[in-house]
């Protein structure tokens, strides 16, 4: 039977800005349903962004949104969080906005290990601003404003969260779309702040530089260079070279978790006050 | 047991032509006529819902009993 979308989705958005084979939508298709399979409720679910094109998507999604500050996601719903502990936050953002412009506050929300989920959408460019290279963008690859090749190596958001701290990592692609829900269901049950960074493809500023015929080839190479974890215990170096692992990618849950310390700190305090 | 077609909506609306769900359909179900995907072959449809997962856009729903 069809998944009825409709419910979680605030009626008359649709249909939404992104350009046609934008993978933000497939993203947004599998938030909906890893909220469904949770039965998470409207009013205990805050989705938070930052500013971008993947920011966009708590627009349309009918639940607690906010949509903040160019990067400052992490500070809002760390705000949320600690306000009303009782709430599922989930942050949303582009590369651009989550690792450059708010990268400080994702390594430090990482750090913290609130217990937070924070999908990331890496589509290589900064999409909405008019496709400038973002930390993310391949080196050698094009933008419009490094129009002769980007001299910079690009971040591995997973790793950069692992090293951060964060207790949950997960990859998945827009091309592999029954994943993405089950990543995503997986990062908010965990306790703790959780990273699911999507690889996205986007068409329109990043695509076009980068001799990318269409969308169909987009999505193939997405398809092309993703290994999943188990797959890549079996290959050697060489044939993991240029590919991108997929999958959970890092687990811990022996690290305390910021709400439950914060609350010790609290009891402590108030233990001198008597 | 006779085979049961299911019935695939497309909402032209929120449909912006990016060609995967033609693209991807295993059987070759959808085709684009003009600026919209359209049902080409519903006959050769085995609901695998490649098409209703993969669309950016919510414009297609495959409705099975």
């Amino acid at each position: 039977m069809a998944f009825d979308y409709d419910k979680w989705i605030r009626p008359g958005k649709l249909p939404h800005i992104w350009c046609p084979g934008c993978g933000h939508g497939i993203v947004m298709k599998g938030l909906i349903r890893a909220m469904d399979t949770l039965q998470l409720k409207k009013e205990e679910t805050a989705v938070v962004s930052g500013i971008g094109c993947a920011s966009r998507l708590p627009g349309y999604i009918d639940c607690c949104t906010l949509h903040t500050a160019h990067g400052r996601a992490a500070a809002f719903a760390t705000g949320v969080k600690m306000a009303r502990p009782e709430m599922n936050v989930i942050l949303v953002g582009g590369d651009g906005d989550g690792t450059a412009i708010g990268g400080n506050h994702f390594i430090h929300a990482c750090r913290r290990n609130i217990d937070m989920t924070y999908i990331i959408m890496n589509n290589y460019i900064y999409g909405m601003t008019g496709g400038q290279f973002s930390p993310c963008t391949p080196t050698g690859h094009k933008a419009s404003t490094t129009p002769y090749g980007n001299p910079d190596p690009g971040f591995d958001i997973a790793k950069l969260a692992i090293g951060a701290g964060a207790t949950f990592v997960a990859r998945g692609t827009a091309f592999h779309a029954n994943q993405i829900d089950k990543l995503i269901v997986e990062a908010i049950q965990h306790k703790g702040f959780s990273v699911v960074e999507i690889l996205d493809d986007c068409p329109t500023t990043y695509g076009r530089r980068n001799k990318f015929k269409s969308v169909i080839e987009m999505m193939n190479r997405l398809k092309e260079v993703a290994v999943p974890v188990k797959a890549a215990e079996k290959m050697t170096a060489e044939q993991l070279q240029g590919k991108v692992l997929t999958g959970v990618l890092y687990k811990d849950e022996t690290k305390p978790e910021y709400i439950v310390e914060y609350a010790k700190v609290i009891e402590r305090a108030q233990a001198v006050k008597k | 047991m006779e085979k049961t077609l299911p019935k695939i909506e497309i909402i032209e609306k929120y449909c912006k032509g990016c060609h995967i769900c033609v693209e991807f359909c295993p059987k070759d179900v959808l085709e684009m006529k003009g600026f919209y995907a359209s049902v080409k072959n519903l006959e050769a449809c085995i609901k695998c819902m490649q098409c209703e997962l993969r669309c950016p856009d919510f414009a297609i729903k495959v409705i099975t009993e």
